[in-house]
């Protein structure tokens, strides 16, 4: 029974709060929408913590597209055997998991000591970094270290289906009985972290200005247009 | 041709005291909330000096504005994909060292301190952390009227530039004020530098605002804004800036630091331009050039061409009529006397300067007065020429001297007037050295010295008629988005369409 609650009923409140929360948020609370930066207080310590943390993190995503995502047939096709595939994954993942976990602890230690940041910090904004942190922490532990001294886990046949599985409504929880324990202790802090994300300064991951790059650099917009969102390009 | 309305402004500075009335009328409007209380839409700063916030004018540290790279105009900073290469952490950016830490004092303390020996003291306390602050060692106008001395005088960037002793003995300073607002400038680099598109330029009048439901606080306009008008709210983490006041200027009123303005030294109007030509003018190899290619993108407002495609382009007739009565046409186009600050960062910006004149008067009324000596005297006037061209003209001396001219002869004109003691030939020698005509020089000592209210802020209001539910509001109540009326279909997201 408890099979089921954490891995069909959890995970699924988690999303439904995610994506109800950030709707929510968007159309009612637009103004309150940003990626809140403390660089304007203090940008030596941040210099190096934010883009260790946030390049870290990046890779990490693209990482878990690749285990969670990706189905192990599409490696077998390609020819990429599980050792190849591991040996793989511990070197980039461990790198990129490491540069989280290095750069969350640059930046949380710059949250409680430097006094302009941490005067602003909300509640919010430490649970957010705590949650991230013990999120990769046991990621971290996962890929280098389990995955060395243990064995290596092919959670490509157990958490990636079952991940799969929840997105085409027919969860197979079953899959995940049989998993370590850190690996479902990761993936339901992750699901909490999912849920959280409305509440915090996350909310700017979903931001990122891929358009940037192909916008007209001065934009115009008229006051007709203007609630509309509207504009006319150069 | 792709004819655009923008308002503009022109600060005489020859009538500045510097009494930041316009500062601190502007505070109180706009910046005195949490999170914005280290910004000044509006400041006004003691030249040489470093300015707010300090050094601003240092590009080479903070990469604002655009530059020519192999003919192409791009943003110093770096294009798109650097900026989103540097999302993380923005090196280019001014921390709030560069500005000040806000502080009030601890008043409560002067009612609630229990008896003592010496007299109570309000300390002062961080409105960032709340902690006292012991010795604050930098805050707005620190370097008030030359305050500091030549250790501040030399953060001037400049001064550095001119690469010559400026001196600072007693007898030899020389000092202006310098009142600045945002720009609003034809070719704004803090729009091209937002990667959420948050930051626009109206259409109708050119006013450059940030959506502030849009903005993501990545901080790029900040940095990319060469005159630092762009500012951080660190309570609500969006990007806030001078709005030329537009609730007023809608509503056919000028900006509060217009209006408020002791001196009487600011100007508003409207220009037409022509906003095809922008990038090119923007685009000239020499930035010596870059004034004059400006000046080039404004159109004159009785060509009756002109007219034609303005009213094609939606500019109704109260707005032509504006721009034909505006001063800032008169002041930066027609007479040429105001100049644009720092037009070599290539944003063509619309606030225009009359570069003061004050200290090389009195240094001719110091000697014999011998009035053969008004056009010499222009060139050894106490504000090094140099100092004034490297504000305004991008270095270019020729162009300060020859507005200076136009001013002296323009005291010079008026005095004869009234007082004589001049004769014919080097009166008439005078004005052709201004280039300048008799009438005109009337025309212009009337607009800087005598005009009045509605001379000095020729602004067309808003136009009502591009509401889009105009006969839904006749009549409406004001509270109506709060209480529709029965059988009015109401939409979640706010807007009735």
């Amino acid at each position: 029974m408890s099979e089921v609650f954490w891995w069909v009923v959890f995970p699924y409140i988690a999303f439904t709060i995610m994506l109800v929360g950030m709707l929510y948020r968007f159309a009612f609370r637009g103004v309150t929408w940003t990626a809140p930066s403390t660089e304007f207080f203090e940008k030596k310590w941040l210099r190096i913590g934010s883009p260790l943390f946030h390049y870290g993190i990046i890779f990490a995503f693209f990482g878990h597209i690749m285990g969670m995502v990706v189905p192990k047939r599409f490696y077998d096709v390609l020819g990429v055997n599980d050792e190849m595939y591991h040996a793989f994954g511990i070197i980039g993942g461990g790198f990129a998991g490491l540069m989280v976990v290095a750069g969350l602890i640059i930046l949380l230690i710059r949250k409680m000591t430097v006094p302009r940041v941490r005067a602003q910090a909300s509640f919010a904004d430490y649970f957010a970094v705590i949650l991230v942190l013990l999120v990769s922490i046991l990621g971290t532990y996962i890929t280098i270290i389990y995955n060395t001294t243990v064995h290596a886990y092919e959670y490509r046949t157990t958490i990636g289906p079952w991940f799969r599985s929840l997105f085409v409504f027919q969860p197979q929880y079953e899959l995940m009985t049989a998993v370590p324990f850190v690996f479902r202790f990761h993936v339901i802090v992750a699901f909490l972290l999912f849920a959280s994300i409305p509440f915090t300064s996350l909310v700017h991951i979903f931001s990122f200005p891929a358009r940037y790059p192909t916008r007209a650099p001065i934009q115009y917009r008229s006051r007709i247009g203007y609630r509309k969102g509207s504009s006319t390009r150069k | 041709m792709r004819i655009k309305a923008q308002v503009a402004m022109v600060m005489h500075l020859d009538k500045c005291i510097g009494c930041h009335t316009c500062s601190v009328t502007c505070k109180n409007v706009w910046t005195n909330r949490p999170g914005v209380e280290y910004m000044w839409f509006n400041n006004v700063e003691t030249r040489p000096g470093p300015g707010y916030p300090k050094q601003w004018e240092d590009t080479k540290r903070f990469k604002g504005g655009w530059v020519l790279k192999n003919g192409k105009l791009t943003l110093r900073a770096g294009g798109p994909i650097t900026k989103l290469a540097t999302l993380f952490y923005n090196p280019d950016l001014a921390d709030m060292n560069q500005y000040y830490e806000p502080w009030t004092y601890d008043y409560e303390h002067l009612i609630t301190s229990p008896k003592s020996k010496h007299l109570p003291v309000a300390r002062p306390k961080s409105m960032i952390t709340g902690e006292f602050i012991d010795k604050p060692e930098w805050g707005p106008n620190w370097d008030d009227d030359l305050a500091g001395g030549s250790e501040n005088v030399s953060l001037d960037p400049n001064v550095k530039k001119l690469q010559e002793h400026i001196a600072m003995e007693y007898e030899k300073t020389f000092m202006m004020y310098l009142p600045r607002i945002c720009e609003h400038c034809l070719n704004p680099p803090c729009v091209a530098s937002c990667p959420s598109g948050a930051l626009y330029k109206r259409d109708e009048d050119g006013i450059v605002l940030v959506d502030q439901e849009a903005c993501r606080g990545w901080r790029f306009c900040m940095s990319g804004c060469p005159y630092h008008k762009v500012y951080y709210n660190w309570n609500t983490h969006k990007a806030e800036k001078c709005n030329f006041c537009y609730p007023r200027t809608e509503a056919g009123l000028p900006t509060v630091c217009s209006e408020t303005c002791v001196g009487r030294l600011r100007y508003l109007g409207v220009v037409l331009y022509d906003a095809d030509r922008v990038k090119e003018a923007a685009s000239v190899e020499d930035p010596k050039d870059l004034y004059e290619s400006q000046l080039s993108v404004f159109l004159d407002p009785f060509d009756p061409q002109v007219i034609a495609e303005a009213r094609k382009a939606g500019i109704n007739e109260s707005w032509i009529q504006s721009a034909q009565d505006s001063p800032i046409y008169k002041l930066a186009m027609k007479w040429k006397i105001a100049l644009p600050l720092h037009p070599e960062y290539r944003t063509l910006p619309m606030v225009w300067y009359v570069p003061p004149l004050s200290p090389i008067m009195n240094h001719i009324e110091e000697g014999a007065l011998n009035t053969d000596h008004y056009i010499p005297a222009v060139d050894h006037m106490r504000i090094p020429m140099e100092y004034l061209a490297s504000l305004m003209t991008a270095g270019d001396t020729e162009v300060i001297r020859k507005v200076l001219l136009k001013l002296t002869a323009m005291r010079v004109h008026m005095r004869q007037q009234t007082v004589g003691g001049m004769d014919e030939l080097s009166h008439s020698e005078l004005l052709k050295e201004a280039g300048m005509s008799a009438g005109d020089i009337e025309d212009m000592a009337r607009l800087l010295a005598v005009a009045k209210y509605d001379e000095r802020f020729v602004i067309p209001t808003g136009r009502r008629e591009m509401n889009d539910d105009l006969y839904y509001r006749y009549g409406a109540c004001s509270i109506e988005g709060l209480a529709p009326p029965e059988g009015m279909m109401t939409y979640p997201f706010g807007k009735e369409e």
